[in-house]
């Protein structure tokens, strides 16, 4: 398949998790936007990772290209692990304490 | 000898510190006894140094005290140059200076113990400076002296400090000071940038391999200190104002120290002088036209201070002349007979002030003569002296310098000659006034009328006789062979220079008929003088057309008022008003209110809301992507 296929791709669930960071104000859905951008920038990365293998392969059967984005999609996936854990609980904890997930509510820092 | 040559200036200091420092402590017998020991002390051993100094096979010496300032490529050290230039200021400094102590102790005995005392610190603090000043080896060790002088005849013309005028003119005195050592200082910084080092030792041999132009501007420089110190056009108005400080003060900078300081310099740095192509005819004009200038206001002054303020403006101008023409020894061998001389008139005037009771115009004096017989007798031989009369001391050194710019040029000349004739019209017109006729005073003050002590009277007959004597030091050439005893005495100081200058032989028969006729012209004047003041009445109208001129100093002080202080207030109101105001007050609140008004603007950005946080992120992150993809 061409490149473009992957990047219209990442681009759109990319731009889906950007309007539902911005629109939504459910702090869940905000989060879960939020995962959805980091893995439109995966796929992205696998995509790339993939074509250049494919572009070097042809003069050295041996090459490693493109394994590098592919050790970063995994870094980002771990690192998006970690904070959604640690993201989970500081809207649980929000929700003990205000009784809602919505981040409006949230603007006390404000003051 | 020379080994302890520290001591001449460390025994003023003592003094200095013990009076200065236990000025409510010391009993006031003491303070004086103090004060006029330790000069006494410099005295005896200046003596002992000018008796080794005139040996025969004597070379200059530098004594090493410490390193004052030693760095990578400065090295200056603290150190003395014992010569005979050195050691003849020595003598005159601590000797007149000596007999003013003495004189001190009378004139100022109405004084307080604590500021009898505080007087007598001061007075030694100027010895002091100017014992370091004649001493110095170095420009900088004789600028320390030079700065040293200027401040002490700033505390001793403030002395009474209680008068709002003579803080002005001890203010006067500083400032004008202080733009001559800005030409000082600026010469000693252009000499160690062009010889590497500030001492007389190194500079001197170099002086023949540097550019002439390079020589101009050090010499004017050093020639802009010396006309403040000195009292030179255009920096004299502040020596008239030195006035206001007590009597033997003013000796002490007229004569002793102070502005002697200048010639010596200009005499230590002869061979720059001879060298520098320009420099020594500025001087020479600039001496005269003080001299000419100073000589026709003390023609009309009534203060008998201030005659003798700007007698000494004037001789000190001929001094200059002496310097710029290159007759060096005519011009020391003057400052010594000025020093005597000037001394004596000032002290005798003080004695006269003494017994009027702080009385200083000479329109209400007269008759004086039967009163006050030593004074009388000491001023009027001072008159004589300073008038160059012969066989009196100050015959011989006018004549000197007179000669010496006969040879550079008649003009000269004759401009001096005439000069030194207005001098001989003063100082008569000064002495019938304040001695000769009927007394003009009060009646209580006729009735107060009395010679001064023992100790006022003692320093002014001693001084009357080296006025009379000193002359014969310095006999010129026409009169006898080699009998010019100073000018073999200096001639080492002076060698480089004169071999540079060459002869300017006058014939004798010249010299003799230029002699005789000035003499036989100041006799004239002199008895002229005499016989218009002998009988003067008070007359109550007050001066008219150029006689006015000249009773207001020419308004020299009202033109310097105009030309300079008016211009600068009005900058300075300028820029309080307008610099100051609007613009770096403008700036400084203008900031303020900038940065207040900006962030009370940028408060409406945080909102609170995350929303909108996010929103500007993705606006700022989408708006650099469009820079970076069609910014190019």
């Amino acid at each position: 398949m061409p490149i473009n296929y992957y990047i219209f791709l990442a681009v759109a669930l990319f731009s889906i998790g950007v309007m539902g960071v911005l629109t939504r104000r459910n702090a869940i859905i905000v989060f879960m936007c939020v995962e959805l951008m980091l893995n439109a920038v995966n796929l992205l990365l696998v995509a790339f990772s993939k074509m250049h293998y494919a572009n070097a392969v042809a003069f050295d059967p041996g090459t490693h290209a493109g394994a590098e984005a592919q050790l970063f999609v995994f870094f980002i996936m771990v690192v998006a692990a970690a904070e959604v854990s640690v993201g989970l609980a500081i809207i649980v904890m929000m929700y003990r304490n205000i009784h809602s997930v919505d981040i409006n509510f949230l603007n006390r820092l404000k003051h | 000898m020379t080994k302890l040559t520290y001591l001449i200036p460390l025994f003023p200091l003592i003094g200095f510190l013990i009076n200065g420092l236990g000025r409510r402590v010391v009993p006031k017998s003491l303070a004086g006894l103090i004060g006029s020991a330790a000069i006494l002390a410099s005295f005896i051993l200046s003596v002992l140094v000018f008796m080794e100094v005139r040996a025969d096979g004597f070379v200059a010496q530098q004594v090493n005290l410490f390193n004052f300032i030693k760095t990578a490529g400065l090295d200056i050290p603290f150190a003395f140059q014992i010569d005979q230039l050195s050691s003849l200021f020595l003598l005159i400094i601590t000797g007149v200076g000596f007999l003013i102590h003495v004189y001190s102790t009378a004139y100022m005995h109405e004084e307080e113990s604590q500021h009898y005392a505080r007087y007598f610190a001061y007075l030694n603090l100027f010895v002091f400076s100017m014992l370091l000043l004649v001493l110095g080896a170095n420009y900088v060790i004789m600028f320390i002296g030079w700065e040293g002088v200027g401040l002490c005849s700033y505390l001793l013309i403030g002395y009474w400090f209680k008068n709002g005028d003579y803080n002005n003119a001890a203010k006067k005195a500083f400032v004008m000071n202080r733009i001559g050592d800005l030409g000082f200082l600026l010469a000693v910084f252009w000499m160690l940038g062009q010889f590497g080092s500030t001492s007389f030792g190194v500079i001197f041999p170099k002086v023949g391999a540097a550019a002439p132009a390079v020589l101009t501007g050090i010499t004017l420089l050093l020639f802009v200190g010396a006309t403040g110190k000195s009292a030179q056009i255009p920096l004299y108005t502040w020596l008239p104002d030195a006035m206001a400080g007590p009597t033997p003060v003013s000796a002490l900078i007229h004569a002793a120290t102070m502005v002697t300081a200048g010639i010596y310099m200009i005499a230590r740095s002869n061979i720059m002088y001879t060298l520098a192509p320009v420099t020594p005819t500025v001087v020479a004009v600039i001496g005269l036209a003080t001299a000419l200038f100073a000589a026709t206001i003390a023609i009309q002054q009534n203060d008998i201070k201030k005659v003798l303020a700007y007698s000494t403006v004037s001789q000190l101008g001929l001094m200059f002349l002496g310097l710029g023409v290159g007759a060096y020894t005519g011009a020391v061998f003057h400052v010594m007979t000025h020093a005597f001389f000037k001394a004596l008139l000032f002290l005798g005037a003080g004695s006269v002030i003494h017994a009027m009771h702080h009385e200083q115009d000479i329109r209400n004096m007269g008759g004086l003569k039967k009163n006050l017989p030593i004074t009388h007798f000491t001023f009027l031989i001072g008159c004589i002296a300073i008038a160059g009369i012969p066989p009196f001391s100050g015959f011989f050194s006018k004549d000197e310098i007179l000669m010496g710019a006969f040879a550079y040029s008649p003009v000269l000349y004759f401009i001096g000659t005439f000069s030194a004739l207005l001098t001989a019209f003063y100082m008569f017109r000064l002495y019938a006034m304040t001695f000769l006729g009927k007394f003009r005073g009060t009646h209580e003050q006729e009735h107060h009328l009395h010679e001064s002590p023992a100790a006022m009277t003692l320093p002014l007959i001693v001084l009357a006789l080296l006025a009379v004597v000193a002359g014969f030091l310095g006999v010129p050439e026409v009169f006898a062979k080699d009998a010019h005893w100073l000018e073999n005495f200096l001639a080492p100081v002076f060698a480089a220079s004169t071999a540079r200058q060459g002869e300017h032989a006058i014939s004798h028969s010249t010299e003799y008929a230029l002699m005789g006729g000035t003499v036989v012209a100041i006799l004239i004047i002199a008895f002229y003088a005499l016989k218009k003041f002998g009988n003067y009445s008070k007359s109550a109208e007050p001066a008219t057309g150029f006689a006015r001129v000249l009773e207001n100093k020419w308004y020299v002080d009202e033109i310097y008022d105009a030309l300079i202080n008016k211009p600068l207030k009005a900058f300075s109101v300028f820029l309080n008003n307008v610099v100051e105001r609007s613009v770096i007050d403008g700036v400084v609140n203008g900031t303020g209110k900038f940065i207040q008004y900006s962030s009370r603007q940028m408060r409406w950005l945080q909102s609170g809301q995350v929303g909108s946080y996010i929103l500007i992120m993705v606006v700022a992150t989408v708006v650099f992507f469009i820079i970076q993809i069609f910014g190019k």
